[in-house]
């Protein structure tokens, strides 16, 4: 025999070692078993856990201020918001040319809903100061036509500020503008910067060139053919008040070099107003600190803010700070929320015990039959179950009418348990009673009933016996139970909504509210999250005392 | 095995069974007289009749029918003269009850499944934690009826008509259902609901089907990793899910419309579909792998020693064998979808609206009995199912040689 006279390794039937060929086929079955698993897990994790992860984000995500108002954050990073004085001019012009280009996008009013979670009022200023910024740019623009009229021309715009050296610059405008617009901003524009302009007229070729990127692509024009954005006159009324523009414009020969002359000839003809003073006509609160308070603080791309908020708290200058009294409702929530599910879970304890007791004890044929009127409910939809509440708990409803009638219950006086606390409990026991039956039922299935029988026969009393020898065997499906419906009552949503007033709301349906009402995504996507990582703790709990694995499904 | 036959005295009529009847007597007396204002009047008579009921029992033990009937229609005949319809409605159930009660004690019949060595006390106990059980029986589907008793109510409203009450004619009709079955209002959402649930449970049973044979291999690296992500959608709330794909699908859908042109309506289902049949996975992946414990391998490497390849396998041999498992988790797959509402009213929109949003907010908005309709019919429909998925399980357990239940 081979094997015997062999000294190397044992080879396999094809003459390669065998440990090789064993770890190969190994290797094989891996991959097949992989190969199967791939098409789900992919679609799980493209379906749900991309959504789950990017909500988790969006909690902390807080782009829309630095993408919307790039320039005005750059300059208020200089101010500081201790000083009691409201931000010098260069802030107001930063923002005047953001809010420009915002508004063409209808992008100004989201920051300023964005802006007004944090500290109301924000959101009526930034519409309301949307409006007035055409007339502010306006005022140039008129000045200007009335001084040379071929300013009124597209194609002295277009041959003033047209050359080029200047691709970078163009690239960051059309990232900026992209990021603002939150669309690509790619492709031809059939205008170039020059570098030269942009040298003299920094702010006219910047607005002019954001006027070119927007008309191209978002609006589909011919940028020679278009009358600039007033925000472009605006610019060059803004480069002509610097002495050393106008210094250059006089040995400047390029093209409207007449024109930019005469502007310069005639500059006090120009508005002279700072642009703080024009948005403090338009809304005094630009001259309130406190709101550009709020606007430093939020102006990083990430932020804190919403978790804080979720848990009471504010962000301010200072730093954390508890929110006022009358603010704080996140923690009375979550607490709310909390002590109800354990209420519930403590209710389904008490009600399923004796009912899985009985399950598990009686003829199984008996049993099955008992087991259909645990089943009934738990394959019912939810709606019909929460409309039968609905029904039932109603001041009108079956348990009043029946109350009333008996005599019990005085017809002016019918009891109220619905939409507050008591019927969120009542309705939900019922719904979640089944989640609790079902584990316990299959743990007390393997009890064996002669343990019982031996306590008694040792002297237990029945008391002892169950205390002392049944109930700590029943422990694992009470535990499994009393997890599975707290974890399924902390994320309830549709029956506290239907049965549960103000008072017997939970966590997710101030989610739900921040989603569908107020649309304060960041809030609650904050919310979900604290609420999920409570959730993913209790379930390593579920995992630890009943493992995955062991999950049933209707007996 | 034959049981030990043991004979229960019968008990004595003046020490036990008389005063037990009477004080149930009195109780239910002391409710009836309660509805005219006179609670201890009735509880007097309550008593009485008990007394009688007791009598009756020890003397006619042998007439047991006929009394009982008696009883019933006395005590109905009394509460139609005295209320109405309802009134004799609850005569014959507490002439049932109380006839039974009478010959239930007199007979020893509630000693009947307690050892004979138990003590007085601990034979009480029993008895009333079984009662106490009934109890929560009846918690458990007593609140499914009233709203199947009032989807035929002639009035728009939530609530008993006295005329429904007194079971007259005029306070019953069928309008619910045919409000149901006839307007776009309702038919819609259910059309929608029907074409969502089934390509959800599609997706989630073929996928997770080959997932859980893929699991159940002997050699899988990081085994619980995987199950705990496929499981997922099960244990996060679904209210955090429906955030979360809010989130994700609205800039999807948008995507989808804009660079392959697809049609806005078409969109808005799949978007649906997708979640919905993320949200059926686990139910799916638990039931599989649960038959695939019981599946005997060497009946695939019998097959491929017969020269069967992996698929002909798969489907001859395999399928067959897990297919209770597999259709017990797409009918578990079907119920998450056809009864959820969270994730669509988020993810959904006006045109995809289905059957539970439409409840839903119905009952939060408009309340229109119409609802209990539906909800009747759902109730129907998910016996129906509930007696598929027991067919099915016994099937499955005889299929796998085990003891049949």
């Amino acid at each position: 025999m081979a094997d015997t006279t062999q000294s190397g390794p044992m080879l396999a039937a094809d003459g390669s070692p065998l440990k090789r060929s064993l770890s190969r086929t190994l290797r094989r079955q891996k991959l097949r078993a992989l190969l199967l698993i791939a098409p789900l897990l992919i679609f799980v994790l493209v379906t749900f856990i991309i959504p789950i992860v990017s909500m988790l984000f969006r909690s902390v995500e807080n782009q829309i201020v630095s993408h919307t108002l790039p320039q005005t954050v750059e300059a208020l990073q200089e101010w500081d918001p201790n000083s009691g004085e409201p931000p010098d001019e260069a802030v107001y012009q930063a923002l005047f040319f953001d809010m420009f280009k915002a508004a063409e996008a209808k992008r100004h009013t989201q920051v300023g809903n964005r802006l007004n979670y944090e500290q109301p009022g924000l959101s009526s200023m930034f519409r309301g100061t949307g409006r007035s910024l055409d007339d502010m740019g306006e005022e140039f623009e008129d000045a200007l036509v009335d001084i040379d009229p071929s300013f009124k021309t597209s194609e002295f715009w277009f041959e003033l500020l047209s050359g080029e050296g200047a691709d970078s610059f163009l690239k960051d405008r059309r990232a900026k503008l992209a990021a603002m617009a939150g669309e690509s901003m790619r492709g031809d524009i059939g205008f170039a910067p020059s570098a030269k302009a942009l040298e003299l007229l920094p702010a006219t070729t910047e607005a002019y060139t954001d006027f070119a990127i927007w008309t191209a692509i978002v609006e589909e024009d011919v940028v020679a053919e278009e009358r600039p954005w007033e925000a472009v006159y605006a610019g060059l009324g803004v480069d002509l008040r610097s002495a050393e523009v106008v210094q250059q414009i006089a040995s400047y020969d390029g093209p409207g070099a007449a024109a930019l002359k005469a502007a310069v000839a005639n500059i006090d003809q120009l508005p002279q107003e700072s642009f703080r003073d024009m948005f403090a006509e338009s809304d005094e609160d630009w001259l309130d600190t406190e709101g550009w308070r709020t606007m430093a603080l939020y102006s990083p791309d990430y932020t804190t803010g919403y978790f804080l908020n979720s848990v009471d708290l504010q962000k301010t200058i200072e730093g954390v700070e508890a929110r006022p009294e009358t603010q704080q409702i996140y923690i009375k929530l979550f607490i709310r929320t909390l002590y109800m599910s354990l209420i519930i879970t403590g209710a389904c304890i008490l009600l399923g015990y004796p009912v899985a007791w009985i399950l598990a004890n009686l003829p199984l044929r008996t049993a099955n039959v008992l087991m259909i009127l645990v089943l009934l409910p738990f394959w019912t939809s939810l709606l019909v179950r929460t409309s039968a509440w609905k029904v039932l708990l109603q001041q009108q409803g079956v348990i009043n009418e029946i109350l009333v009638w008996l005599g019990f219950v005085d017809d002016a006086n019918r009891l109220i348990i619905m939409n507050n606390a008591t019927g969120t409990i009542i309705a939900m026991t019922h719904i979640l009673l089944p989640f609790m039956i079902l584990p316990l039922y299959s743990v007390m299935k393997t009890i064996p009933p002669t343990y019982l029988r031996a306590a008694k026969s040792l002297g237990a009393t029945n008391w002892t016996a169950f205390w002392r020898v049944y109930f700590p065997q029943s422990v694992p499906g009470i535990g499994a139970g009393s997890i599975l419906v707290f974890i399924l009552s902390i994320g309830y949503y549709i029956t506290p909504e239907i049965v549960g007033g103000t008072d017997g709301v939970f966590i997710s349906n101030r989610i739900a509210y921040h989603i569908s009402s107020s649309l304060n995504w960041g809030l609650a996507a904050a919310l979900g999250t604290i609420l999920l990582l409570v959730v993913l703790a209790l379930y390593w709990c579920y995992d630890r005392i009943v493992g995955i694995d062991n999950v049933k499904l209707g007996g | 095995m034959s049981d030990l036959k043991v004979s229960i005295p019968r008990p004595p009529l003046t020490s036990f069974t008389l005063p037990l009847t009477a004080v149930l007597g009195a109780m239910f007396g002391f409710v009836a007289g309660n509805v005219y204002g006179q609670p201890w009047i009735g509880a007097l008579g309550g008593a009485v009749v008990g007394a009688v009921m007791a009598f009756v029992a020890h003397f006619m033990s042998d007439r047991r029918t006929v009394t009982r009937w008696g009883t019933i229609a006395v005590l109905a005949i009394t509460g139609l003269l005295a209320g109405g319809l309802g009134a004799a409605f609850s005569g014959v159930i507490i002439g049932a009850v109380m006839s039974w009660f009478a010959y239930w004690l007199d007979s020893g019949a509630y000693r009947k499944n307690v050892p004979i060595y138990y003590t007085a006390g601990q034979t009480l106990w029993y008895n009333s934690f079984l009662f106490i059980c009934g109890l929560v029986f009846f918690f458990l589907i007593a609140p499914l009826l009233p709203v199947m008793w009032l989807s035929f109510n002639a009035e728009d409203f939530f609530t008993f008509t006295p005329e429904m009450l007194n079971f007259q004619a005029e306070g019953y009709s069928l309008k619910h259902y045919r409000n149901f079955l006839g307007t776009e209002e309702w038919m819609t959402p259910l059309k929608n609901s029907l074409i969502i649930a089934p390509f959800a449970t599609f997706i989630s049973v073929s996928l997770g089907t080959l997932a859980a044979i893929g699991l159940s291999q002997s050699h899988v690296p990081g085994r619980q990793a995987i199950m705990a992500i496929l499981i997922s959608p099960m244990i996060v709330p679904l209210i955090i899910s429906a955030t979360g794909m809010f989130f994700f699908y609205a800039p999807l859908g948008n995507w989808l419309e804009a660079n392959l042109n697809l049609d806005q309506r078409l969109v808005g289902y799949m978007k649906v579909i997708l979640a919905h049949a993320a949200l059926g996975v686990p139910f799916v992946i638990i039931t599989v792998t649960a038959t695939l414990v019981g599946f005997d391998r060497s009946l695939t490497r019998a097959a491929a020693n017969m020269g069967a390849d992996p698929i002909t396998t798969f489907f001859r041999v395999q399928m067959p064998l897990i297919l209770p498992g597999v259709i017990s988790g797409g009918l578990f797959a079907f119920i998450t979808s056809f009864d959820e509402v969270v994730v669509v009213l988020f993810v959904g929109s006006a045109q995809q609206q289905t059957l539970p949003w439409q409840m839903f907010t119905g009952l939060r908005e408009q309340i229109s009995p119409t609802i209990l309709a539906a909800a009747t019919i759902l109730v129907t429909v998910s016996i129906l199912l509930l007696a598929a998925v027991e067919l099915l399980r016994r099937r499955s357990e005889r299929l796998r040689g085990l003891s049949p239940g």
